[in-house]
């Protein structure tokens, strides 16, 4: 399968991206391609103009702030995987990055390149959102409350560039995911973690868009076991519903995930 | 038309493509390297796995120009002075493979497998080889072949 033609930019530097992105019309920015690439091959995006932002250094640091870890749009998820900073800080972060996709998929496939997508069933937005993290671009900063907006959608304007995400250092973290068995993507896939006097929860995978638990969030700062979340229903009203399972299903499957991942943010096996 | 240059198996290679061609379809068609097979041509089966800069990347979900001046490494560069690399040979010992399209990605991703993972337990293996599929085998003899050349490799390492 051949993409429409395009005409391919490398720029070396932040700057020089934005100005190809404010000057080229129809461009799209090129991280790692894993979702952009498919789709332009199946004529599903057809950009006029692309800007492969790999080259851009400043894109891909992994810095320890001291109560937050900054991680780079630009890192690749198997950077993020095999990271000792953040296997230190946030290990929880690193386990999700080695879950994505495969192997290859992880050596493409960068952070920034999958909050923009925004999947439905991505991981990475539950662990934004699952940690409270902070989107940097060019332009701004973002909350994660405020950037995932809709299904494949996001709070980013035409022409801005994500720089980095900032991740808040929790007590302990966890992600738990229900693969499908044939995609590998998330069926329901719910990061938890507990902070000092707060916890968060965020489901990816059940809904059109990653999305928080306040009740389980509140029974956990209470009480950060499982048990404290076992007898929380979450409403089937507005999940996905598919082949794969029903919106019941995954209804029933957010709680089971979230006991899940608070175990194995506690250190007991599953 | 662009001029894409990188190193392909240790020797400079260039051609003037089309910025839409595909690193699979430039390896296949503009330098005749064969060895690299399009199974699925949508990134899910690793048949089309090559090492860029020394990652194992789905060489159909990237463009050539995407690889401008970087280094590759196909299987037809895994073998050296036409002696098969080791990984190679525990394939061929332990018949990792049947009718044989999958087998160059699964020696890709073998490679850097055993290049991360050099005490890697089977289990370890199996999920590794998640983005590789094989219809005939059931991976049994390539979890086998990829064992058996982490030990040897762990081996010659000491």
């Amino acid at each position: 399968m051949i993409p429409y033609p395009f005409a391919y930019h490398r720029p070396n530097s932040l700057s020089e991206a934005q100005s190809l992105l404010a000057s080229l019309p129809d461009a799209k920015l090129l991280a790692g391609g894993q979702t952009l690439v498919p789709a332009m091959k199946l004529r599903l995006a057809n950009p006029a103009a692309l800007i492969d932002i790999s080259n851009v250094r400043e894109l891909s640091l992994i810095r320890d702030d001291g109560a937050n870890l900054s991680i780079g749009a630009g890192a690749k998820h198997a950077d993020v995987a095999q990271s000792v900073s953040v296997k230190q800080t946030i290990p929880a972060l690193s386990a999700l990055a080695e879950g994505i996709g495969d192997s290859a998929v992880r050596h493409m496939g960068t952070l920034g390149g999958s909050v923009a997508n925004n999947d439905p069933a991505a991981d990475y937005p539950a662990a934004c959102l699952g940690l409270g993290a902070t989107v940097r671009t060019t332009r701004r900063s973002v909350s994660a409350d405020d950037f995932f907006t809709g299904m494949f959608s996001t709070d980013l304007e035409d022409g801005e560039i994500i720089i980095d995400i900032s991740f808040p250092k929790p007590l302990r973290a966890a992600y738990a995911k229900f693969e499908n068995p044939a995609s590998r993507y998330a069926m329901v896939g719910v990061f938890v973690a507990q902070f000092a006097a707060s916890a968060r929860v965020a489901v990816t995978g059940a809904a059109p868009c990653v999305f928080r638990v306040p009740e389980m969030e509140a029974a956990l700062a209470g009480n950060f076991i499982p048990d404290s979340i076992s007898a929380i229903k979450i409403s089937p009203e507005g999940l996905n519903a598919d082949i794969h399972g029903s919106a019941e299903y995954r209804a029933h499957l957010v709680t089971v995930m979230a006991k899940r991942a608070v175990k194995l943010a506690l250190g007991t096996p599953t | 038309m662009t001029a894409v240059t990188m190193v392909v198996n240790s020797e400079r290679r260039s051609a003037d493509i089309e910025d839409r061609t595909l690193l699979v379809h430039f390896l296949r068609d503009a330098l005749g390297l064969t060895g690299t097979h399009i199974g699925c041509d949508t990134s899910q089966c690793g048949a089309c796995v090559v090492h860029v800069n020394g990652r194992p990347v789905k060489s159909c979900t990237m463009f050539a120009v995407q690889a401008h001046g970087a280094n590759v490494l196909t299987i037809e560069g895994v073998a050296e002075d036409g002696k098969l690399h080791v990984v190679q040979e525990a394939f061929r010992e332990h018949h990792g493979l049947q009718c044989g399209f999958c087998t160059p990605g699964m020696i890709m991703t073998a490679l850097d497998i055993i290049d991360r993972r050099p005490n890697i337990d089977r289990r370890m293996i199996r999920q590794e080889l998640t983005g590789n599929l094989c219809r005939c085998t059931g991976y049994q003899n390539i979890a086998s072949a990829i064992e058996d050349a982490a030990k040897r490799v762990a081996g010659a390492v000491r």
